[in-house]
């Protein structure tokens, strides 16, 4: 395998130069495009914003060549086209957000940088497994801390001090998926023997169902404490996913998925707000509520993705403004309107790429830390854009997540790029040493 | 591990499989019907303001009737009509309120470039990033027809309706109705303008927003001794037949009686008359007796041959915007009505039309026979200026044969030569045409008409006109003092004479 590095290496550049240039172009020309479609003419910011993808991209391609050159090339300019269709369909519906997207994603592409030139073998993280468990506990619960949390649109994930304001969870869950691809490596061994059997599934030992039990608890925690659905589904999603990966315990699954119903069912029992969430995923459409506070929004979501139609309005053309929450979770709805079922088509497509190059990542690196980061990296990822598109077009109930690489916000991307940059990490190994290339 | 991680892989897969089924039901299958839904209007409307809606142009594919220009109010494009009244009535409005009438709605599909000649060119447009555009709609309108139409119609006192059809095609070369309305504030993007243009055109008493020359049915009088005449030719009478020739006509059932024109004698008190002199003097008397003579049946035949129906709106001459086209009654609806039948047939009672229509019918004495549909739009040019689709003339039928097609175009000119259309004629050119002075209601002023073709040999144009509630002249007025004037001068800018 090293000896043939150099030269896979080198190929692997090639492609990886052409997919980020491809990427490059697909970005600039959806936010040039943009602007012609709104106003007719070039975007006056287009010097610095095109500055900012090209050095951007061009520079992750040297740092992902320096500290992991045998990274899987499509991994970057996957996520690059993501963040540039979002960055066009933002820049169209606002200046205003553009302008601070445009700064997120610069500070986005310098937290891939450090975090590839940090984190030089995945291994390194899984020295610290309940340090990194804590800390991502410690976000977690940060809005929950009196005085520097915040309530945002009816769920407290904010916190603010001073004049800066972030969503620590986006941070803590990528730290909660190292925690348990690092936890569950460890005890996976305990957590296979079966011993308990009901019906035709066999369970470990009661005390080793603790940690589901435990998970599950958590979940239930975000639920009622943040009013938080969006995250609480993610977790415990990720956390049985990993758990029935490490294992091979098909039961854990099963477990699962009754605990998420009595879960779901807890939620819609004591939440008018979960109800609410439920009624208006059923009759968003009915004439005498689609006007209606909360019912209004998906319904615009429908009306803007039916309008669009096969090939869209065309970017710039289109009336995405109507759109609640248009630059955040109902982003893939903005696009669905301006780029038609041809546009949503290429974008889920995009994440199809993007999670089945994390599971193949899985499945090529051989040490069970690395494959469980990576599966749980990519369900991640999986997870999140399930729960925001499923809930944009009506597939299940809204629940307020972002779409990874593309919505708006900060928090959210600098995140996304941290994950991305992990993701390429695992699928390169450790980064050569200074001077080896 | 490896094989949960495939596991995954499909599960996860299975997932997007569901996504991507819906995107599919909400963007193509279902696409129509959620985007159609009322509470989506506003979205719908702006998307239909994105696009550069296409112009519709006079016959000359120059002269701009409706136009759409870049805006810089919340609407991306502002519609315009830059001869403001004079076309409004066949381009019709194009209102972000009230939606869109005449031209702008019948041909929107094409204006707004939803029409599937168009799709290549929509979709270069789109992948280009430019604005949709639509397609251009050239009319058959002639501007200086139009433009002299409108000049001789406002030269004459109260409202005129003035008709210019072109006798080989059926093109509509001109279609003046007074009174009428400006477009352009109702296509303002200020919704308080378009209110208040709204409310008033809607309060007017005049109804500005109903053309006369289409929209509205009026009793043709005399000019329908031109559809009783072709009905007496048809069944076997020439225009020697002859009929008594008494001062009054008694009506049959009633005391009631027909009179002529001023109660006068016709030809000087002959005892008999012919076909011709009666059409020539235009002689009530005489086309009440023929009326009872033919009967409702044929007459109602004749009318129905040149496009008359039974009944107001059951039109069966098509159009390129909504019109209403003249009525005569079923013949059943005579029964045990007989003096009925002799006022219908010299135009007054069940029977009504427009200027359009007895345009049509002059036209179709004028071309042999040969009734033409009347045709507005002649072609769509798409933005590239190619031509996507045309509109040739089409036959409506044949209401009378060649033969007493003649007859009757040689007795309408001797109506123009030396009878009651004389203030119609023009040194050199030879013009056919037929008076009517309509009876309305106890104590108005008559209707007064006059239908009309020139040259008679071989007629570029058939004009009608009908100057309502007698114009100048009120109820002194007649046909050939009030209207036959404004056809001739329609006549002479038509032939440049």
């Amino acid at each position: 395998m090293s000896r043939a590095l150099p030269r896979t290496s080198s190929a692997r550049f090639a492609s990886s130069i052409a997919f980020t240039v491809l990427a490059l172009i697909l970005s600039v020309g959806a936010y040039v495009i943009a602007g012609f479609g709104k106003r007719g003419q070039l975007p006056a910011t287009f010097g610095l914003y095109a500055t900012i993808f090209a050095a951007g991209y061009v520079g992750s391609l040297l740092v992902i060549r320096r500290f992991a050159p045998s990274a899987d090339p499509a991994l970057f300019p996957t996520a690059g086209v993501l963040v540039g269709l979002g960055f066009a369909m933002i820049f169209r519906l606002s200046g205003g957000l553009a302008a601070e997207q445009a700064t997120w994603i610069a500070v986005g592409l310098v937290a891939f940088a450090a975090t590839l030139m940090i984190v030089r073998d995945h291994h390194m993280l899984d020295a610290y497994t309940y340090s990194i468990g804590l800390l991502g506990l410690i976000l977690l619960m940060l809005p929950m801390v009196p005085g520097i949390g915040q309530t945002i649109n009816g769920a407290r994930l904010w916190v603010q001090i001073g004049p800066l304001g972030f969503q620590p969870a986006e941070l803590g869950k990528i730290l909660v998926v190292i925690f348990l691809a690092s936890y569950l490596n460890q005890k996976r061994e305990l957590l296979q023997v079966a011993t308990t059997r009901i019906g035709p599934f066999r369970l470990p030992p009661v005390k080793h169902l603790a940690p589901v039990l435990f998970a599950w608890a958590g979940s239930l925690a975000i639920l009622f404490v943040q009013k938080d659905l969006g995250a609480s589904l993610l977790y415990f999603g990720i956390f049985v996913v990993l758990l029935w990966v490490a294992t091979g315990r098909a039961a854990y699954l099963v477990l699962g998925l009754v605990l998420f119903a009595i879960g779901a069912w807890l939620g819609w029992v004591l939440f008018d707000h979960v109800q609410l969430r439920v009624d208006v995923w059923l009759h968003a459409l009915d004439p005498e509520k689609v006007f209606e506070q909360g019912y209004g929004q998906l319904a615009q979501s429908q009306f803007a993705m039916a309008t669009g139609g096969l090939v869209g309005s065309g970017l710039g053309k289109g009336s995405p403004g109507l759109i609640p929450f248009a630059a955040t979770d109902f982003i893939f709805a903005a696009i669905g309107e301006e780029l038609g079922l041809l546009g949503t088509t290429a974008v889920l497509l995009l994440y199809v790429v993007l999670v089945g190059k994390g599971l193949r990542i899985a499945l090529e690196v051989r040490d069970g830390f690395g494959r469980l980061l990576a599966v749980g990296l990519a369900t991640m990822i999986a997870i999140q854009t399930f729960v925001i598109v499923g809930g944009v077009i009506r597939v299940i109930p809204l629940t307020g997540v972002t779409l990874p690489f593309m919505s708006y916000g900060g928090s959210s991307l600098v995140s996304n790029f941290i994950l991305l940059a992990l993701l390429v990490r695992v699928s390169s190994g450790p980064a050569p040493a200074r001077g080896a290339i | 591990m490896e094989r949960q991680i495939r596991r995954l892989g499909f599960g996860l897969l299975a997932l997007f499989l569901i996504l991507f089924a819906q995107i599919n039901y909400i963007q193509v299958f279902a696409a129509d019907r959620i985007a159609n839904d009322p509470a989506n209007a506003l979205r719908l409307l702006r998307a239909e303001y994105e696009v550069d809606r296409g112009s519709i142009l006079a016959n000359d594919a120059a002269t701009v009737l409706a136009s759409s220009r870049k805006s810089f109010g919340d609407l991306k494009y502002q519609r315009r009509y830059p001869l403001g009244a004079r076309y409004a009535h066949l381009t019709g409005f194009y209102s972000f309120i009230f939606g869109r009438s005449e031209l702008e709605q019948t041909f929107n599909d094409y204006l707004a470039g939803n029409a599937a000649e168009l799709l290549p060119q929509t979709l270069a447009d789109l992948v280009l990033g430019r604005d949709k555009r639509g397609a251009t709609i050239v009319t058959s309108l002639d501007p200086e027809l139009q433009a002299a139409a409108e000049q001789a119609a406002a030269a004459e006192e109260g409202d005129v309706a003035v008709a210019v059809v072109e006798p080989s095609t059926g093109n509509v070369l001109a279609l003046v109705a007074e009174p009428t309305y400006d477009p352009n504030p109702l296509a303002s993007q200020d919704p308080e303008v378009v209110r208040s243009a709204w409310d008033e055109l809607n309060a007017d008493p005049e109804k500005p927003l109903v053309s006369r020359a289409s929209d509205e049915l009026f009793p043709p009088g005399s000019t329908f001794k031109i559809i009783t005449a072709s009905a007496a030719l048809e069944n076997g009478f020439g225009p020697d037949s002859t009929w008594p020739n008494p001062r009054e006509l008694d009506l049959p059932l009633t005391d009631a009686t027909i009179q002529n024109f001023g109660g006068s004698h016709c030809s000087g008190g002959a005892a008999q008359i012919t076909l011709a002199s009666a059409f020539q003097q235009s002689c009530n008397v005489t086309f009440g007796e023929i009326g009872l003579e033919l009967g409702a049946e044929r007459l109602a035949e004749q009318a129905r041959a040149y496009g008359f129906t039974a009944e107001a709106g059951e039109d069966v001459i098509p159009f390129d915007i909504p019109w209403v086209s003249g009525v005569f009654p079923d013949a059943a609806t005579f029964e045990q009505r007989e003096p009925a039948v002799a006022i219908s047939a010299i135009g007054q009672q069940d029977v009504a039309t427009n200027v359009l229509h007895m345009a049509l019918v002059a036209a179709s004495i004028g071309n042999g026979g040969v009734m033409m549909e009347p045709n507005l739009v002649t072609e769509v040019r798409d933005p590239t200026g190619q031509v996507v689709a045309e509109f040739g003339p089409e036959v409506f039928g044949e209401p009378l044969s060649p033969q007493n097609a003649a007859a009757l175009t040689q007795m309408m000119v001797s109506v123009v030569d030396g009878g009651t259309g004389t203030a119609a004629q023009i040194p050199g050119v030879s013009i056919a045409g037929k008076t009517g002075t309509a009876q309305h209601g106890e104590g108005a002023p008559p209707h007064a008409w006059f239908v009309s073709f020139a040259p008679a040999g071989a007629p570029e144009v058939a004009v009608a006109v009908v100057v309502l509630d007698g114009g100048s002249l009120g109820s002194e007025a007649t046909g050939g003092q009030v209207a036959a004037p404004i056809a001739r001068a329609v006549i002479e800018v038509a032939l440049g004479v």
